[in-house]
């Protein structure tokens, strides 16, 4: 088991109901830890809709997560 | 070359000096402010959320990449976060050159780069009562559309 930081944003962190969380978990990948995640919280926003940043850099949704790591998953941006 | 964020007024004279540069003849600014409609909608204001960490790389990314690109000499961005009620100035970019038309250019693609790729978020509250996330609520309704009419972004 891992452990993994992760914060919410924007309608993520309306529909998760918290701005951030660590938890334990299997999962290898981000995409691996979204769908973990999308098992618990009634996200609307599909994968396909979402970037994910791992410690605050821009990721594949393949890559290795690590012990410790902190992962943001990333809704349509829309500043300006 | 900066980008930040701020929760207070954007201070417009105290930024324009900091681009101030005797070799440069041309300066270019963009101010975008918050409407009061969008897509059909009476909108009474707005909050924006970033992901600031994230944000400022890439916002310092996107300016650096305009310095490289039309060659001026200084630009920067300042975006808000928080509640912001309509007229509000809710992102400012300001750019210096030796000439006008790399000017004008760098500040565009600044704003379109910073709207398009920097983790920001709005939601806008309506006239209704209702309120929504830009570029989020109707995308997630039409998820499973295999042809979608908008953009998600910009």
């Amino acid at each position: 088991m891992k452990k993994i930081h992760v914060r919410y944003y924007a309608l993520l962190r309306e529909q998760a109901g918290k701005s951030e969380e660590s938890l334990a978990t299997e999962a290898g990948t981000p995409a691996a830890l979204f769908s973990e995640l999308h098992t618990r919280y009634p996200f609307t926003l599909s994968m396909q809709q979402l970037k994910v940043a791992i410690n605050a850099e821009f990721r594949d949704w393949q890559t290795q997560l690590k012990d410790g790591d902190s992962v943001v998953f990333i809704p349509p941006v829309a500043g300006g | 070359m900066t980008f930040q964020f701020t929760d207070k007024d954007i201070d417009i004279a105290a930024l324009r000096k900091e681009l101030a540069d005797p070799s440069c003849g041309g300066y270019c600014s963009f101010e975008g402010l918050v409407r009061n409609n969008n897509e059909g909608h009476n909108v009474t204001r707005l909050e924006y959320e970033a992901f600031t960490e994230l944000a400022v790389k890439e916002g310092h990314r996107v300016i650096d990449e305009a310095v490289a690109k039309f060659g001026i000499a200084r630009a920067a961005c300042v975006h808000r976060i928080g509640s912001l009620a309509i007229g509000d100035m809710a992102v400012w970019v300001g750019v210096s050159s030796g000439h006008r038309d790399e000017a004008f250019r760098a500040c565009r693609y600044i704003i379109d780069e910073v709207k398009h790729r920097v983790p920001i978020w709005k939601k806008e509250h309506y006239v209704s009562g209702d309120s929504g996330w830009v570029n989020c609520e109707r995308c997630a309704e039409h998820a499973h559309d295999p042809h979608p009419q908008h953009a998600h972004q910009g």
